[in-house]
């Protein structure tokens, strides 16, 4: 099943964009594109929220987890696009203290 | 409940007949006590007598608050549609077979789920036995070497993020479920609000008498049962089902709350370090001046960048790049200098792993210790850049950013309930025993097992007080403040065997007099306060729970102090697992109970003393006789401890009872 779309920019930026939903079903393949782009010398990583009409909190935490590694290789991951509904979620678990959702992927680094 | 007919409860009117004469005899009793009737000349023990007496009608005070809304659910509805569930079974050092028992029973149950052993002791006999018999095997990940580990809230923490069930049934090692409990329990997360299915925790192993006070009716009965009617029934560890969302939801706002607060303090702590290091150094030496200068002003843009409320990460991102620069730079040269002070760094690395600080680098005593120290310059600018390395947003203070139980205290369930509650989630108590558990056999075991149970309820009192955590509805906070006020019951039971020692010996009266005034007073609160325990617990046992609320004092008092020192001076708790097994020792522990065996004697030596004043004249024959009847009520308290000291465990032939024959908990 792919339900997500990663690629990497030509400034050597990876872009996960998950398609559709990322919630406690699709969390796990997640952190593992994450995981998969950071193992290949990528730790800047954008996710790109567009296309994705539902985050649960498991995706948050997935979310989370990805920042966790990307700050251990020495990049960062940012969020890009978010829809109405995951702001909403952002904002709920007060995320959005925490983390700034930049308008595009192209903003976001 | 039961399958056999149960006595059936008494009827909601005169439960709360019965807690409205108690609420109106007890503060009758307690404001003429306060007002006309202690005797000031000897307030050492006046006093003391007259504080345990309001404590203790509060107590039965918030008792009454609680069973005010008894709710008696019926059957849940049908199980929602589709709905994926993971059972976890924890273990940590329990014997195998008892694990796979109740693995199996797992296993077998009816509704669709995937089972998994949750492994703390990562045993690869386990793993093996698990694989052949279909069950899933989780251990901890690479991530925990080194860190906290938080017991059983890291085990479920850890196996979390590798199941994706929409709920999950949470059972110990030793709690064999029934093939249905499934099919019993989600039909109530139909409601989108509820989080959490409690289920009764009742013990196969228990004689009738129960010496060892283990089963709790009255807890996992009328008490969850009233917390249940206002929205609180509790989290009691095992045999419920919890809904993930609200945990993952609990758990990433926890992140976002925590890091905050972490990286403000870091960088409070960090400005302090700097200046101490400014003052220390020779103006002489204008490259470290600049250096300190830079990360000090680094320091101070940060955290006007968050009070702007600019986004931590962000904050955090474009400080560590900063910093570094200016770090590496000063770092390629005189190393030597400042090897002594990264040794020291490593060590607070360390001492951040360790478990007797379950907050990390959140733990203010910690950070106040780091920023006494005097520093060299360079040494100060490495220290502060391991602690914003620490408290990053990737908390690598801990194994996983994300702990969606909550780690404040060794009793993780209440905790975690307590936050459940207060994002606004929903909690269910069902009353119906679909788990057979074991409990402790032998009064080590229990009173260790107590003296946890007792531990992390005092935790989160200290940490997380009820009455002032944001968004829990007053009763919400009366109902967990209650439980808490309940462990503070040693202190009173200290001062109620004393007073009638000190009178029936020395012939001191805490009270003015015992005039006819004071038993009208007494008497009939005392009679009614007895009718609500008969009401509420009707056709329930409630005597052993009353014997054991009062003579496990040292346990509470003990719990209460540790718990202190634990939180506020970042002392170590001495937690232990609950053994499972019998220990190695034979023979009676008669050294487990010294101070109850004391307070025996005491009170008996009492008496004599008190029989002998009278016969010779020297003293009021009402103030001894009152006084022996209360030391004769006390002394049948206390016997509990000789059956409990001389329990040898369930005898092979009894026959283990089938449902659930109640008795007082009062402290669950």
């Amino acid at each position: 099943m792919s339900d997500f779309e990663v690629t990497v920019t030509d400034d050597g930026v990876g872009v996960v964009r998950p398609l559709d939903r990322l919630t406690m079903v699709s969390a796990k393949r997640f952190t593992g594109h994450v995981a998969d782009l950071i193992g290949g010398g990528t730790s800047r990583i954008v996710v790109d929220l567009s296309g994705t009409g539902f985050v649960d909190s498991s995706g948050l935490g997935a979310l989370i987890a990805g920042l966790k590694s990307a700050r251990q290789a020495g990049g960062d991951l940012r969020l890009a696009a978010p829809t109405e509904q995951v702001l909403t979620i952002l904002s709920l678990t007060n995320l959005d203290k925490v983390l700034r959702p930049r308008d595009s992927v192209a903003d976001a680094f | 409940m039961s399958r056999d007919s149960p006595p059936s409860p008494a009827p909601q009117w005169l439960i709360r007949v019965a807690v409205l004469l108690t609420v109106v005899l007890g503060v009758n009793y307690v404001v003429w006590r306060w007002l006309f009737s202690v005797n000031w000349n000897a307030w050492w023990i006046a006093v003391p007598l007259i504080v345990a007496e309001t404590y203790s009608i509060i107590d039965a005070l918030l008792f009454g608050t609680t069973v005010w809304k008894v709710k008696r659910r019926g059957a849940a509805p049908p199980p929602p549609p589709d709905a994926t569930v993971d059972v976890f079974v924890t273990t940590y050092n329990e014997p195998l077979d008892l694990v796979q028992n109740t693995a199996l029973a797992a296993r077998d149950i009816h509704h669709p789920h995937r089972t998994w052993i949750l492994d703390d002791g990562s045993r690869t006999e386990l793993r093996d036995w698990a694989a052949a018999h279909g069950i899933g095997w989780i251990r901890r990940s690479e991530d925990w070497v080194d860190r906290p580990r938080h017991a059983k809230a890291g085990n479920i923490n850890n196996a979390l993020m590798q199941t994706e069930g929409e709920f999950l049934l949470i059972l110990d090692a030793d709690q064999v479920p029934v093939p249905e409990i499934l099919d019993k329990t989600l039909g109530w997360f139909t409601d989108p609000e509820v989080a959490l299915v409690q289920t009764p925790q009742y013990f196969v192993n228990v004689p009738k008498h129960d010496p060892l006070g283990s089963q709790a009716p009255l807890f996992y009965g009328p008490i969850q049962q009233g917390k249940d009617g206002w929205n609180a029934a509790f989290f009691c560890g095992s045999n419920a089902v919890l809904r993930r969302e609200a945990l993952m939801q609990l758990g990433v706002s926890r992140y976002a709350a925590e890091v905050e607060t972490a990286v403000r303090r870091a960088l409070k702590t960090s400005d302090r370090v700097l200046r101490s290091a400014r003052e220390e150094l020779d103006e002489d030496d204008e490259r470290l001046v600049a250096a300190i200068d830079e990360v000090a002003a680094e320091v101070r843009h940060a955290r006007a960048e968050l009070d702007q409320g600019v986004a931590l990460a962000d904050v955090t991102y474009g400080f560590q790049q900063r910093i570094d620069v200016v770090s590496d730079r000063l770092v390629a040269d005189d190393l030597t200098a400042v090897r002594a002070d990264l040794e020291v760094i490593a060590g607070l690395e360390g001492a951040i792993a360790q478990e007797s600080s379950p907050l990390a680098v959140l733990d203010e005593v910690a950070l106040d210790r780091v920023s006494r120290r005097a520093w060299s310059p360079l040494g100060a600018l490495e220290t502060v850049r391991t602690l914003i390395g620490a408290v990053d947003m990737s908390r690598d203070d801990e194994a996983q950013p994300v702990m969606p139980l909550a780690t404040i205290s060794v009793t993780e369930d209440m905790a975690t309930a307590m936050r459940m509650h207060a994002m606004g989630w929903r909690s269910v108590y069902h009353h119906e025993v679909l788990a057979h558990g074991l409990a402790p056999e032998d009064l080590g075991s229990m009173l260790t097992q107590r003296l946890r149970w007792a531990q992390g309820t005092m935790q989160v009192m200290f940490r997380e007080n009820p009455l002032v955590v944001k968004g829990l509805s007053i009763p919400q906070r009366l109902m967990y403040f209650s439980t808490m006020w309940s462990y503070l019951s040693g202190f009173a039971a200290v001062v109620y065997v004393t007073a009638p020692v000190l009178y029936l010996t020395f012939g001191v009266l805490p009270v003015q007099s015992l005039s006819s005034e004071f038993f009208a007073r007494l008497i009939p609160f005392l009679l009614v306060n007895q009718l609500m325990f008969l009401v509420v617990g009707k056709g329930v046992p409630t005597w052993r729970g009353q014997q054991y609320s009062l003579v496990l004092f040292p346990t509470w008092i003990k719990s209460v102090t540790s718990a202190f020192g634990n939180v506020f001076l970042g002392r170590h708790l001495d937690f232990s697992v609950t053994p499972k097994e019998r220990p190695v020792t034979d023979g009676p522990q008669w050294h487990l109970v010294k101070p109850q065996l004391i307070v025996m004697g005491a009170l008996v030596v009492a008496v004599g003393l008190g029989m002998v004043r009278l016969a010779v004249g020297q003293a009021d024959p009402l103030g001894i006789w009152a006084n022996v009847a209360w030391v004769l009520y006390d002394l049948l308290i206390f016997s509990v401890v000789i059956q409990a000291v001389l329990y040898r465990g369930p005898e092979p032939e009894t026959e283990p009872q089938t449902q659930p024959q109640p008795k007082e908990g009062s402290a669950p």
